[in-house]
């Protein structure tokens, strides 16, 4: 795997110029690999892992369930990308099982969510039935556990 | 007013406190401090293990085992050794759970040692070796490695120090804190050394699943040597399990039944629920082991890269997790580097001497920890150098 990806991918919060330095490459470089990874579609984007107390208060996240019908809709692809390029919409993928796509949403509460279901979703062409779910509380996040005890706190400092 | 103090026994009232203590003390005050001198894995546990230990609760195994440990965990330890040291061990009379490599090394001292022998090791050592032979009323002696040698034991040197009266030779490679490490060859030469004086050798071996270039070879494995070798390993560096105080010595059955008198009166058996997670580590534990290994040696090649740009010069650790950058250009010893260090910048790094006399000019810095960390310490140090005059 690329190196800078595989730094990046540690989960350590590093700028480029500290990749750069570990790396041994230089901040410059470590910016035309990103930049690179980016034009060959491997790196989508980097944002933060935030606890999702500390998001905007009162915004909610639900998770629906869409079963649809694909004959003369243009198939599933048509219809995720449809649903992707909703601004509501965190992401999409097509599953195996009892429904079809997976959609996750962010809204600033739980009527817009709804709004969205009935509104969006549901007009579109091929969408047979939702089920929608809403986040209630997160224990772990993109690999982060969320409100973790600092587990390590009694480990001494030094230690021969 | 106190006056317990004596009640202390002489050997233990004169015996130095480690020179780490001291520094601890100061460090652990401090907040916001970089350290890189924590002695242990920045890893947790692998989750598999730690499930291993927590089925054995489950289960309610909570009992004592025979002071040798489980059947199972000795099986599981000579099917290990053999299959990546060489020497085969039998598990019934062969092989003894510990409580860590410290107990292993401990009860083999007080098994093996009338007073007044003589015990040689290798300096800068793990802080332990010289205390522990000194507790058996034995004299410790010591013998010098070198930077220039990457700090592997130079045969010669071993035969330099030698003296009548020697029992016992102690050797840990990769060696904490310089990860120095020994080849083929010289083992060959130290392992003729010890058949020639008739020594014992105790080998402590514990960093050496973290062995970076080249393999690790077990002196066990030499011919001749496994009738006069304590192989002693144990499983909180390779498997990040310090807090699990397991480990084991396997050697000739005579000297593991004298080990096995001490360890029974003293310790009676290690922690039955360590002993199963640590069967689980020595049957599946291998990939999580070398995903570790690989992310010590990427941190080792920045770190090392680092200090030899600040012009602090540091060979390359061949094994365990630390480097050992020479501080002698800064003009300060040790201790002075290692405290003015972490009052100006707080970073924290061991100075050399709490390894030995051998360590002076030195100072220990782990590299078990993130690279977060190590850069941030790695921006300190390069301040800190900015303001003293270099030679």
């Amino acid at each position: 795997m690329n190196s800078v990806l595989k730094l990046i991918l540690d989960g350590e919060a590093l700028d480029t110029a500290q990749i750069g330095k570990i790396l041994g490459l230089g901040a410059e470089a470590v910016d035309r690999e990103l930049a690179a990874l980016r034009q060959q579609g491997v790196l989508l984007g980097m944002r933060p892992v935030l606890n999702p107390s500390y998001e905007s208060e009162h915004r909610v996240r639900a998770v629906i369930e869409i079963k649809i019908r694909t004959e003369g809709v243009g198939g599933f692809d048509g219809i995720a990308e449809r649903i992707s390029s909703f601004e509501q919409v965190e992401s999409c993928y097509l599953m195996s099982g009892g429904y079809d796509l997976l959609v996750v949403v962010t809204a600033d509460n739980l009527y817009k969510v709804a709004g969205f279901v009935h509104e969006r979703l549901a007009r579109i062409d091929g969408v047979q039935g939702t089920s929608t779910h809403f986040f209630l509380r997160a224990y772990k996040k993109d690999g982060f556990i969320v409100n973790a005890e600092a587990s390590r706190r009694d480990q001494p400092s030094v230690s021969p | 007013m106190d006056s317990s103090g004596r009640f202390v026994a002489r050997h233990v009232a004169t015996l130095p406190k480690s020179g780490i203590r001291d520094f601890f003390a100061i460090v652990s005050k401090m907040k916001d401090a970089v350290s890189l001198g924590i002695g242990e894995p920045d890893f947790v546990t692998p989750y598999h293990i730690r499930e291993a230990a927590i089925s054995s609760l489950e289960k309610g195994r909570t009992s004592y085992t025979d002071n040798r440990g489980t059947q199972q965990f000795r099986e599981e330890i000579s099917r290990y050794v053999a299959k990546n040291y060489g020497p085969e061990y039998d598990p019934e009379t062969e092989i003894l759970g510990t409580i860590g490599v410290s107990e292993a090394l401990d009860i083999l001292l007080r098994s093996t040692l009338n007073p007044g022998d003589k015990v040689l090791y290798h300096e800068p050592c793990y802080v332990s070796y010289a205390p522990s032979v000194t507790l058996c009323h034995a004299e410790a002696i010591p013998i010098r490695t070198l930077s220039a040698d990457q700090f592997a034991l130079d045969p010669a040197a071993l035969r330099a120090a030698w003296q009548p009266g020697c029992k016992l030779l102690i050797l840990n490679f990769p060696t904490n804190p310089t990860g120095g490490t020994a080849d083929r060859s010289k083992l060959e030469a130290i392992a003729k050394f010890a058949i020639e004086k008739d020594l014992l050798v105790a080998s402590d071996e514990i960093y050496s699943e973290l062995t970076f270039e080249g393999d690790h070879v077990s002196i066990a494995s030499l011919p001749g040597m496994r009738e006069r070798t304590v192989f002693l390993h144990g499983f909180s560096k390779a498997f990040a399990m310090t807090g699990f105080r397991i480990g084991y010595a396997c050697g000739p059955a005579a000297v593991i039944d004298g080990m096995l008198k001490v360890h029974q009166y003293g310790i009676m058996c290690a922690p039955i629920m360590s002993q199963e997670a640590a069967v689980e580590a020595l049957r599946n534990g291998r990939d999580s082991m070398l995903h570790m290994r690989d992310k010590y040696r990427e941190r080792r090649d920045f770190i090392v890269r680092r200090f030899n740009e600040l012009g602090l010069k540091c060979h390359l650790p061949r094994g365990a997790f630390y480097a050992f950058p020479d501080i002698t250009s800064t003009g300060m010893d040790s201790m002075t580097f290692a405290q003015k260090l972490l009052e100006q910048q707080k970073v924290a790094m061991v100075p050399g001497t709490a390894f030995g006399e051998a360590g002076a000019g030195f100072c220990r810095a782990s590299f078990s920890t993130s690279y977060e960390k190590i850069h941030e310490a790695g921006e300190r140090i390069a301040r800190f150098l900015d303001t003293i005059p270099r030679r």
